[in-house]
This record gives structure tokens, C-alpha cells and sequence, in this order.
């Protein structure tokens, strides 16, 4: 995954609460199986009903979203929508847990800014100010202020060096992971019934 | 945090004693690997999963603990037939390829044990107290029921999972729902958890694990409890929890991946250790008298917009949330629930596609029938629930009545299997979800219990299914 620089762009303002990941994502294009070119169907039935706030037509890198934004559904091909549309950073009052997880793992920013700062980023990005995202500091900069947003520590670690979570897991752990498996096949046997030690097949 | 020392652990909760015994490796930031003991896969959400591994050329670190079973795509009619030629029928095919390439059991489509994967799961004893258990689903949290700590994951974190056993986590804050005294006939736990999502909200529960106690769980079959668990994604939660207890280990004994004899006896001695403390303190208490609690329906497109079948809608102000989803559904402020005129009525889905659900709901239609203005439909939960059904004439009651009589899978759930509900048209429905399309571009979803599914369907309009006569 590519690491995230400091970004300066526009920004889009939704601030409806709870859109859902069937409103970023409707669930009949998830028969597609990759995850590329996604963007054409973000928000397609809004976008269908007129409303092109975002759309393929219509985005920009920075996201200003209302409360619990990406809610529901686990599905990640929202994720890679929003990210195909070009969007980097999504900043909102809160999100949904697996969005949110997803977000991270796919480079996205999903930072977590107050009411408040939510308001005035919404006001800013309405009046077309360029905002300026400083992972570094969790720090948002525009015309307006400079506003904190919070986001897991891990992830933006993960997303400062452009980690790849798995291989990372197995360079880093896989010692531990053995040990864990060691002990859990003594003290829970019937969790490894079906399986003889050489079944267990190490990535490394 | 740092280092955590598993399966040694003074913890109070059952959230936190589950979370512990888990704990592989901790990190600066307070985060831990924690070990997965189980993973169920579906055709939609793992595509791009067995990609991550082929891209990163690793393989399955141990393909015995991953089941898979194609739900979300399949149809849920004529089934004796191949697939149409389609994408549905190749995002089948291609579950199937990945399954063989990399070596994991798959129960396929003419299997009577497919079905949706959080009906399927404890069915076949994979869903054990104790364990992790993850799913590309949000619906994961069904399989806390049994006292697993099973909370729903993106494509990514699927493929994850296959290489490493393992997952980076955030300890969630814990929180008790307590649901005092017995439930009233033909009110369910549908009703209770809806009820819940009304009074704390959508994101109510968001960052907290929720332990569910109280008469009216301690009382339930585990099909009630698990469409109780599967709703709390519904809140914000991940994870939703009951502590095992006889009921659940009565439900497990004799089913195939359960263990036996000796092992038995000692997976039961530790499934019993599987609770909080008497004194185990929670973050968030919230405490709902079940007794009182009304049959609820939804009539927005959150979950948290939800009320009792027998109260009037609320009068929203100009441009509101509320307001707009009215609008949505085609609703009237200040107006009754009941008597609400319906199009359709939807029986199944992993909250209550179970066998439970729908002895519960032909007892209400037998001998009746379905309005002539609606369609109704009823979708088993798996392969083995039909058959079941089938076997107690429960099948006749619905078909007698004027239901159709579907073979298993999500369908009308999440509508992208073929089965929609058209524009405009209203949809009384058992599913966990009444978000904007989500039956269908336009469609209006009203969720509820199978009982009100049912006097819904019957009457023509949303309907008291305690005043059914």
C-alpha cells in the first residue's frame, strides 16, 4: 500500500447522518468479484434519484461526512468505490466500526473530528476551501482554522508507512502465533480435532 | 497494554475473559493480535480476500477452520437447475474454484446443509462457545449467542485471517443490556432488540462490545437468542454476547463438529466457566423491562427509527432525519402503524430465517389466508430448516395460506439474488435492515418479528399480532 503523504485538496460535504454501506454501495453491483473500477456505482441510486453531492461525475479527495458514516453492511467494495472515485480522507462525528477498518486497510484516512469541527469543515468545504490533511499531527488546515481530528494510533502508523497488515503479521509474529497454537492444543484439544500438527502450513 | 499472558486471566466480564484467552500479542498502542479460531465464508464478501493471498503468494495457515457456503447471490427457486448463466452463477463458480485451490470445505448448493451462514454455522456445530469466530458479513455477531466472540470483518481482513490465523483489534468498551421478566405471547426477541436499537440509537452501541442477561434471555431457545445477537451491528456494536448456559449446550450436544465423549465432558467444563463475574462491572448498563415490551415495527430507514405496532408516527420537524425518511416510506406524520396498507411480507434471513422463527409465524397463518393484495414469501434459513419444516407440515401451513415457499439463502435480505421489492412498493419484513434500496432501488422496508410478519401478511396491513384473532 502506497504511504500517506500530507494531502491538499477540495473537499466534498455530505453531511446526512447514518448513510449506510448500501447507500455508498448497492448491494446488486456486489456481484462484481474485483475490486477495481468500482467507482461507477458509488451512490448509485441516490445519484439516480438526482442527487450527485458524489458521484464518478463529482468528488474530491477529502470526504466530510455526518455521523456514523458507513454504517451496516461490512462490505469493503464501498470502500474501494469511494476510494476509486479519488477520495483519500473521510473526516465525520463517527463511522461505522468495519468501515472504518476497512478505511485503513485500503489507505484511507477515516478521522474522527468533533460536532463542532465537523460544522465548520462542512461550511468550509461548502464555500470551495482547499484543506490541507497533516496525518503527522491529525491536523486538518483551511481558510477557516486548523482543527485536530483523532484517529487509532496503529492505523495511522499503518497508514505513515504504507503497511501491508499481513505479511507485516507474519514477518513480526509468527513465533507467537506458534506458541499461542502450542497451548490452545493442550487446553482446548476439541478446537484441533480434525487436524495433525503438519496441517498447519506456515507462511513466512 | 503490551504482553498479555492467554489463558490465565482475572477478568470480569465475559467480553473481556473471551478477548484475553485470545490475546496472541499486544502493541505500544493498546492494540492486540488476537487468534481466530473460526472463519465462515460467502460467495460476495471473499473474492477479493483469495486475491490478497494469491497477490502476496501465501496460503492457508489452517484450512480445517474455515467453512464456506454460497447465500447472498444464489436463487432461492427452482434449485434443481443449474444457475442461470450470469454473474451470480459465476461468483458461485468462482467460490468454488478458490475453495478447491486453496483447500477449504465448501457445503455447495445442492448440499441440504447450505444455507445462510449464520444459520448454517451452529447447525453444523462449527459455532462453539469460547471460540473467535469471524465472517466478511456485519451479521457475525449472530454466533455470540454462544458465547463466542464473533464480530463481522471487510474482504481484507478475510484474506488476513486465511494467512495468519490472526487479527490486529481494539478492545471494545463493554456494555449490559439486561431484559427483565418474560416476554409476552407473540412478542419476541426481534421485538426486544429493536426495541433496544429505538432507545440508544444506530450508533448507540458503536466501540462497545454488548453482553445481553436477563429473565426473558435466560428463558430463550437459541434461535431466539441468535436473532437477538445479530441485530447488534444494528446498534453500532460488533459483538453481541450470551453467556452459554444449559439451553446452549443442550442445542450443541449431538451435532457434527461437536465434540464427544471425553473431549465433550471437557469442552463443557470450560464452556461453563463462560460468564462475567457477579460484581463484573460494564462501562454501560442499560436495563429494559421485557414484560412491557410491545410487538415494535420499523417505519424509517434506519433501525433506530422503530416503534410499537400500536403508536402513531411521529411528527417530525421540516427536514429532519426523520422527515426524510418519512418521506421515503411514504408516510404521514401522526398517522397509526396499524393499518398500515403492506405489498409484501418477507419470512427468513439470518435474524429469523430459523426453525423457531417459523413455527412461530405458521401458527399465525394456518387455516388463513394471505390478503389477495400481497405477496407473500417465505425464505428458510438453510437447507435443513426447510427440510425441517417440511417434516412438521409447517411448509403446508404457509403454501395453504397463500405464501410461497422458497429454498434457502438471503434473498429478499439484502435483494441481490433476483428477489426485489419494486419502487414505491411496501415491504413488511423479518430481515435486519430497512436502509434506503435495500430491498430493492425505492423499495420500503418495515422491519418485525416473524409473528407480525405473519397477522401483517394475513390482514393486508401491519397488524398486532396479539390481537389476531
Amino acid at each position: 500500500m502506497k504511504p500517506f503523504d500530507t494531502l491538499v485538496s477540495d473537499a466534498i460535504s455530505l453531511p446526512d447522518d447514518d448513510v449506510d454501506t448500501d447507500i455508498i454501495y448497492p448491494a446488486r453491483f456486489l456481484l462484481i468479484t474485483n475490486r477495481n473500477g468500482l467507482g461507477q456505482h458509488a451512490f448509485a441510486d441516490r445519484v439516480a434519484g438526482g442527487d450527485t453531492r458524489i458521484c464518478a461525475a463529482s468528488c474530491a479527495p477529502i470526504l466530510i461526512a455526518g455521523r456514523n458514516f458507513g454504517c451496516g453492511s461490512s462490505r469493503e467494495h464501498a470502500v474501494w468505490a469511494i476510494a476509486d472515485l479519488g477520495v483519500r480522507a473521510i473526516f465525520a462525528p463517527s463511522f461505522g466500526e468495519i468501515f472504518r477498518s476497512n478505511c485503513a486497510n485500503n489507505g484511507i484516512v477515516a478521522g474522527i473530528v468533533t460536532k463542532d469541527v465537523a460544522e465548520k469543515l462542512h461550511a468550509a468545504a461548502e464555500a470551495g476551501q482547499r484543506m490541507e490533511v497533516d496525518l503527522v499531527h491529525c491536523t486538518i488546515t483551511c481558510r477557516t482554522g486548523t482543527f485536530v481530528f483523532s484517529i487509532e494510533t496503529a492505523d495511522r502508523e499503518s497508514l505513515l508507512n504504507g503497511w501491508n497488515e499481513t505479511t507485516r503479521i507474519l514477518a513480526l509474529h509468527e513465533p507467537q502465533i506458534a506458541h499461542f497454537e502450542q497451548r490452545q492444543r493442550m487446553a482446548e484439544p476439541w478446537l484441533w480435532a480434525t487436524e495433525n500438527e503438519q496441517e498447519t502450513t506456515k507462511n513466512v | 497494554m503490551g504482553e498479555q499472558t492467554p489463558f490465565e486471566s482475572n477478568a470480569g466480564t465475559l467480553y473481556e475473559r473471551l478477548w484475553t484467552r485470545h490475546v496472541v500479542a499486544g502493541d505500544p498502542n493498546g492494540r492486540a493480535l488476537l487468534y481466530i479460531d473460526r472463519h465462515l465464508l460467502h460467495e460476495v464478501s471473499t473474492p477479493q480476500s483469495f486475491e490478497l493471498l494469491r497477490s502476496n503468494k501465501l496460503s492457508v495457515r489452517r484450512r480445517a477452520t474455515h467453512l464456506a457456503v454460497p447465500d447472498h447471490a444464489v436463487p432461492t427457486r427452482n434449485r434443481s437447475l443449474p444457475l442461470p448463466l450470469g454473474p451470480a452463477r459465476d461468483q458461485v463458480d468462482l467460490l468454488r474454484r478458490n475453495c478447491t485451490e486453496f483447500g477449504i470445505e465448501l457445503l455447495d448448493l445442492n448440499d441440504i446443509r447450505q444455507g445462510i451462514v449464520h444459520v448454517i454455522s451452529p447447525e453444523q456445530g462449527f459455532t462453539l462457545p469460547g471460540i473467535t469466530l469471524v465472517c466478511g458479513d456485519s451479521h457475525t455477531a449472530t454466533h455470540g449467542a454462544f458465547g463466542a466472540l464473533a464480530f463481522g470483518i471487510g474482504a481484507s481482513e478475510c484474506g488476513t485471517v486465511m494467512a495468519t490465523q490472526c487479527l490486529w483489534q481494539t478492545r471494545a468498551k463493554t456494555m449490559q443490556v439486561r431484559f427483565d421478566g418474560p416476554l409476552d405471547e407473540n412478542v419476541t426477541t426481534k421485538d426486544l432488540i429493536l426495541a433496544l436499537i429505538g432507545q440508544i440509537g444506530a450508533a448507540g452501541a458503536t466501540g462497545y462490545a454488548i453482553e445481553f442477561v436477563g429473565e426473558a434471555i435466560a428463558s430463550a431457545s437459541m434461535e431466539a437468542r441468535m436473532s437477538l445477537c445479530n441485530m447488534a451491528i444494528e446498534a453500532g456494536s460488533r459483538t453481541g454476547l450470551i453467556a452459554p448456559d444449559d439451553t446452549t449446550f443442550e442445542f450443541l450436544a449431538g451435532r457434527p463438529r461437536v465434540p464427544t465423549g471425553t473431549a465433550w465432558d471437557a469442552a463443557l467444563a470450560y464452556w461453563k466457566t463462560l460468564k462475567s463475574d457477579s460484581d463484573a462491572r460494564f462501562e454501560r448498563q442499560v436495563v429494559i423491562d421485557a414484560s412491557a415490551v410491545a410487538p415494535h415495527v420499523s417505519w424509517g430507514t434506519s433501525p433506530d427509527q422503530v416503534a410499537p405496532i400500536d403508536s402513531v408516527l411521529p411528527s417530525p420537524a421540516t427536514g429532519s432525519r426523520d422527515a426524510r425518511a418519512q418521506e421515503y416510506m411514504g408516510l404521514q406524520p401522526g398517522k397509526p402503524l396499524l393499518g398500515l396498507s403492506i405489498d409484501f411480507a418477507f419470512i427468513g434471513s439470518c435474524t429469523n430465517g430459523r426453525i423457531v422463527d417459523l413455527r412461530k409465524a405458521a401458527a399465525i397463518v394456518k387455516g388463513r389466508k394471505v390478503a389477495s393484495h400481497v405477496r407473500a414469501i417465505v425464505v428458510p434459513g438453510s437447507g435443513q430448516v426447510k427440510a425441517q419444516a417440511e417434516a412438521e407440515g409447517i411448509d403446508r401451513a404457509f403454501i395453504d395460506a397463500g405464501f410461497e415457499w422458497h429454498s434457502a439463502g438471503c434473498s429478499l435480505c439484502v435483494a441481490m439474488n433476483g428477489d426485489t421489492v419494486p419502487t414505491g412498493k411496501r415491504c413488511v419484513s423479518t430481515s435486519n435492515r430497512n436502509f434506503e434500496g435495500r430491498q430493492g432501488p425505492g423499495a420500503r422496508t418495515h422491519l418485525a418479528s416473524p409473528a407480525t410478519v405473519a397477522a401483517s401478511a394475513i390482514a393486508g396491513h401491519l397488524a398486532d399480532p396479539r390481537t389476531t384473532p
